[in-house]
């Protein structure tokens, strides 16, 4: 129980202890993009949905920055444990591979949960937008950080440089997250791409997310729920498994 | 009780590089324990097997009398382990680092022992550093802290002093003694021999994954500090199988231009003429001949059969 404890608060100070990179910059960043998008869009609304295009943008750039920083903090800190070495400590602990998965994916979990009320904070005055079903925000929120903190771990045990964490990041996560209908309506797209796109677990984190705040979207966010629930287990248990064989971590 | 059991331990890495074949060592309680051998001996294997981050082939350790490879957790709580390569958070000061490396052994804060600690490892003054601007050998202190932070009953330490300047070393050592005396079983790895002779009461000696013996050191060193015969030339020397086979009662050991062969006392009586005769035939008169008295390092050499 202490050593849980103390390893998640470990991940979490690493965070806290460089804002201006872990949650300023993150924050700054979706700001620009609504800047932008708010004078390039204006007050249009959304094709297909009863809904303008700023409160439909808000949701969306939230959970990405959430998606993208859960992910984060758990491979960086894989990354920069095996470049100083530093992760030997960890193996060499009696901290057993429930406890140790348990304490990553709070801290990123928290990471992300501090980044997405930064930027809500930041942006609600600048909109008029509703929060309609908050348990929705807060399951979606935290499952898609749970599979992204679990890909995160995976991704960092996987790689041996910087480089390696780079290409997974800039290669899948960002493509996935950026093509999963934060900046359109899914049923924008042609029907090959639709098609394509109900098969990207982002899509419906980022569209049940957004659910929560305008009670409207492109999925089913209730039936997408199980899909969701299903997925956040899976990769709990992926990033569980390959800790406790050792997957990369030891010869 | 012993503090460690190992038996038949074996490591083959994904590579088919064999580092350890069948080796069984007892570590007894209370001891000062030298774990010695030439580099890529299979050391640093063994060490991080005990430690987990590499795992064995097959074989068995009990620590205390706890399978380490089933209990891990227990025997974990009761080991700390020095790794060979600094190792360093970048987040955090050192005092931080003792703080999180106590607390995941399941420890609460002791506050008094992590202050003893800064202070006996002469961290004190940096201790609200962060790790990154420690200078190479501070790092390697924290690293023994770091080892000593939930008080293990068993200490491994693996090269310790490798980069720590002489009076420091003196002083980590005074630190491991007082801490053997209080009942902690400290197992080390050096390359100074010196040092292991002057600490250590039991010692092992491998040599390419293989165990050659293990004992008592003054055991060791009683048994094969006998004195050799060097004799030098004028040119450098190279043994032939001949040559080695002709001299082997003598144990003949070539360094550059000097060749040593061990003495042995037959009724009190040294046989150093015999041998003398023994190299004079093979190799001419020497330029130069003393006799010196055998130390761990030529008992090392000797069992490692490593002349260079």
């Amino acid at each position: 129980m202490i050593g849980t404890w103390t390893l998640f608060q470990r991940e979490s100070r690493r965070f806290l202890r460089v804002k201006m990179q872990t949650i300023v910059a993150p924050a700054l960043t979706a700001i620009l993009y609504l800047i932008v998008f708010r004078y390039a869009m204006g007050d249009r609304q959304v094709p297909g949905l009863d809904v303008d295009y700023f409160s439909f943008l808000i949701p969306g750039l939230m959970m990405m920055a959430m998606l993208q920083n859960a992910f984060a903090n758990t491979s960086s800190s894989m990354i920069v444990g095996k470049i100083m070495n530093v992760h030997v400590f960890l193996l060499m602990s009696p901290i057993s591979a429930a406890e140790a998965v348990f304490a990553f994916l709070a801290a990123a979990v928290l990471r992300a949960l501090v980044v997405g009320s930064v930027l809500l904070l930041v942006l609600l005055p600048f909109s008029d937008l509703s929060l309609a079903h908050i348990w929705m925000i807060l399951f979606y929120g935290v499952c898609g950080s749970l599979i992204m903190g679990s890909l995160g771990l995976i991704g960092g045990m996987w790689s041996k440089t910087f480089d390696d964490m780079a290409m997974v990041n800039n290669f899948i996560i960002m493509p996935l997250t950026f093509l999963s209908g934060v900046f359109y309506s899914v049923s924008q797209l042609p029907p090959f791409w639709q098609a394509i796109n109900a098969w990207n677990p982002f899509f419906y984190l980022i569209d049940g997310f957004r659910h929560g705040f305008i009670a409207t979207g492109d999925s089913d966010p209730l039936q997408a729920m199980g899909a969701v629930a299903i997925l956040t287990i899976l990769a709990v248990l992926s990033a569980w498994y390959l800790w406790r064989i050792g997957w990369k971590l030891k010869e | 009780m012993n503090a460690l059991e190992i038996n038949n331990l074996y490591k083959v890495y994904g590579n088919g590089n064999v580092a350890l074949q069948d080796v069984s060592l007892l570590v007894p309680e209370g001891s000062f324990f030298a774990l010695l051998g030439p580099n890529g001996a299979g050391k640093s294997t063994l060490i991080n097997i005990l430690a987990d981050t590499v795992n064995a082939s097959s074989g068995s350790v009990s620590l205390l009398g706890h399978d380490l490879f089933h209990e891990r957790a227990w025997c974990k709580r009761r080991m700390g382990v020095v790794p060979q390569e600094i190792a360093f958070d970048p987040f955090f000061s050192p005092r931080e680092v003792l703080k999180f490396s106590r607390g995941m052994y399941g420890q609460k804060a002791d506050d008094a022992w992590v202050d003893e600690l800064l202070e006996r490892l002469e961290l004190t003054q940096h201790a609200h550093k962060i790790t990154r601007q420690l200078s190479g050998g501070m790092r390697r202190r924290l690293l023994v802290a770091q080892a000593l932070v939930h008080r293990p009953k068993l200490v491994i330490l693996d090269e310790p002093t490798a980069g720590v300047d002489v009076e420091l070393r003196k002083r980590l050592w005074d630190f491991m003694r007082e801490l053997n005396a209080a009942g902690t079983t400290i197992l080390l790895t050096t390359h100074y021999l010196e040092e292991a002779e002057e600490l250590c009461d039991q010692v092992a000696i491998i040599d390419q994954g293989k165990l050659i013996t293990s004992r008592p050191m003054k055991e060791l060193i009683r048994e094969v500090a006998s004195s050799s015969l060097c004799l030098r030339y004028a040119e450098p020397l190279q043994l032939s199988d001949e040559d080695k086979s002709i001299l082997s009662a003598f144990s003949p050991r070539v360094y550059d231009n000097q060749l040593c062969l061990t003495l042995n006392k037959q009724d009190s009586r040294s046989d150093f003429d015999t041998v003398y005769q023994a190299a004079k035939q093979r190799f001419g008169t020497p330029v130069d001949v003393s006799i010196r008295q055998e130390d761990l390092e030529d008992v090392f050499l000797r069992l490692t059969g490593d002349s260079s």
